[in-house]
């Protein structure tokens, strides 16, 4: 690609801070400084996502056969209550023991073997459905001298969604823990049941309602 | 954070410094709900959503990519023994972070419609003609430098049932990863001076001031004679800051 060339992001970007060469601007370091890019804004998921986005593995956060290996499952619905059978969920999480493989995680030992942490599941089959198999987390910091509740991050794509939704599963075997939660600690009783799976005979069940009376809490991330 | 830690508070415990992803102001971000795309009616939450502090789980994310992806994925006009129909094009470009770093070896996932506008799916069933030797999925990882390049035909419009007489501008689909969860992106890519932009939901839900950057950039540099065009369009992920924790061990890492 041509050296000079400018894309519109870059001349886009935010005027006011210092400009270093080879970077587009530089910010301050300050939290509330505005970005020096402008984001590529998001666009809904669609309803042909199964072609670009279907991987054989994708609900297994870990493989197949894994001792203690539990089913996350429930179904996505509308605000008519009806199901919705084009989403896609993904989820990320830690492994049992909070470990979790990536370069800004604390050094110390890698995640059990086979263990990917992220999962992919459209809810096409069952209809509005999802499934993911995975390991339960572990408890992490919660960056206040406490602990977290384990709990996996879960994204929903969809026709009809402009951008992903963020939401966690929490699971509802831990109490204690989930009592200490600073995130489930926040939130109005009704609103903190919408985030707590419960457990089945292979793992664990949260219904994720996108819209209405009983709707998912979901985060701003 | 090992095991034996397990059960007792600790403070601090994620090391010296957590990234902290930045937010793009709402009025630049596209909304979950848009009353001219009818879809979002009952499927976009109501209730504002709840700030997440970025811990463990937030600051890190899949990293996918190379065992899943061959050079074959990089061009879709050759699939199942032949050649795509339509306009062959070249689709490149980097992606960074919102302070200009590149996100090297990171996995960009694609799909479209062919060239005349059909997706090769069950629910499509307009009546465009498929093409038997057109998927429209491809797979890249970015390089060291966070750039990605894949070959591929110019999507054509399609119609669809949102308003009467509908179209979707030519766009292809676009899902990355980054480094981190709050990085993730699913978004789509146009082609620019799309007479279809004005009469779309979609296009026009991104706010104003955001809608070049959904746009590609035709690149005469890049074009190979006698063979593609070729359209340039970079990736915005949001960058994150170092913020440090007030530890005394670590007080220095800022
Ligand atoms: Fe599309």
């Amino acid at each position: 690609m041509s050296s000079d060339y400018v894309s519109p992001q870059v001349r886009g970007a935010v005027e006011g801070n210092d400009r270093r060469p080879g970077t587009p601007r530089r910010g301050s370091g300050f939290l509330d400084e505005p970005l020096r890019l402008g984001l590529t804004p998001s666009a809904t998921v669609g309803p042909y996502l199964a072609i670009g986005l279907t991987w054989p593995d994708g609900p297994f956060a870990v493989a197949e056969g894994t001792a203690g290996a539990v089913w996350l499952r429930g179904r996505v619905t509308d605000g008519n209550g009806d199901l919705v059978p084009d989403a896609m969920i993904e989820t990320w999480q830690v492994d049992p023991d909070g470990h979790v493989d990536h370069p800004d995680a604390p050094p110390g030992p890698g995640p059990v073997p086979g263990f990917r942490g992220f999962g992919r599941s459209s809810t096409a089959e069952p209809a509005g459905e999802y499934g993911i198999l995975t390991l339960k987390p572990g408890r992490v910091p919660d960056g206040q001298g406490g602990l977290q509740a384990p709990h996996v991050d879960v994204s929903v794509f969809a026709r009809g969604l402009l951008d992903r939704v963020v939401t966690r599963i929490y699971f509802g075997d831990e109490p204690e823990a989930n009592a200490e939660d600073v995130v489930l600690r926040s939130l109005p009783e009704a609103d903190r049941q919408t985030l707590i799976a419960t457990p089945t005979q292979d793992g664990y069940r949260l219904d994720i309602v996108l819209q209405g009376d009983r709707e998912t809490v979901f985060f701003a991330v | 954070m090992t095991t034996t830690d397990r059960g007792r508070a600790l403070p601090r415990q994620e090391g010296p410094a957590l990234p902290r992803y930045l937010r793009e102001p709402a009025e630049r971000r596209t909304p979950l709900a848009y009353p001219g795309y009818r879809s979002t009616a009952l499927r976009a939450p109501l209730r504002t959503p709840v700030d997440l502090p970025h811990r463990l789980t937030e600051v890190t994310g899949p990293l996918l990519g190379e065992d899943l992806v061959t050079p074959a994925d990089a061009d879709l006009t050759l699939r199942m023994g032949g050649e795509a129909q339509g306009q062959r094009i070249i689709v490149f470009g980097r992606v960074l972070d919102s302070d200009g770093r590149p996100v090297p070896d990171a996995l960009v996932e694609v799909w479209q419609a062919n060239a005349a506008g059909r997706y090769r799916h069950v629910v499509d069933n307009w009546p465009a003609p498929l093409d038997p030797h057109f998927d429209g999925l491809g797979r890249v990882m970015t390089d060291s430098l966070g750039r990605y390049e894949f070959t591929t035909v110019k999507p054509g419009a399609y119609p669809w049932g949102n308003h009467h007489n509908a179209w979707r501008p030519a766009h292809i689909h676009f899902s990355l990863f980054g480094r981190a969860f709050p990085q993730r992106l699913v978004t789509q890519m146009y082609f620019p001076g799309d007479p279809l932009f004005a009469q779309d939901p979609i296009f026009t839900s991104i706010p104003a001031a955001a809608r070049d950057r959904a746009i590609g950039t035709f690149d005469l540099d890049r074009t190979q004679p006698d063979w593609a065009l070729a359209f340039r369009w970079d990736i915005v992920l949001r960058g994150a800051e170092q913020t440090p924790f007030e530890t005394e061990d670590d007080g220095d890492v800022a």
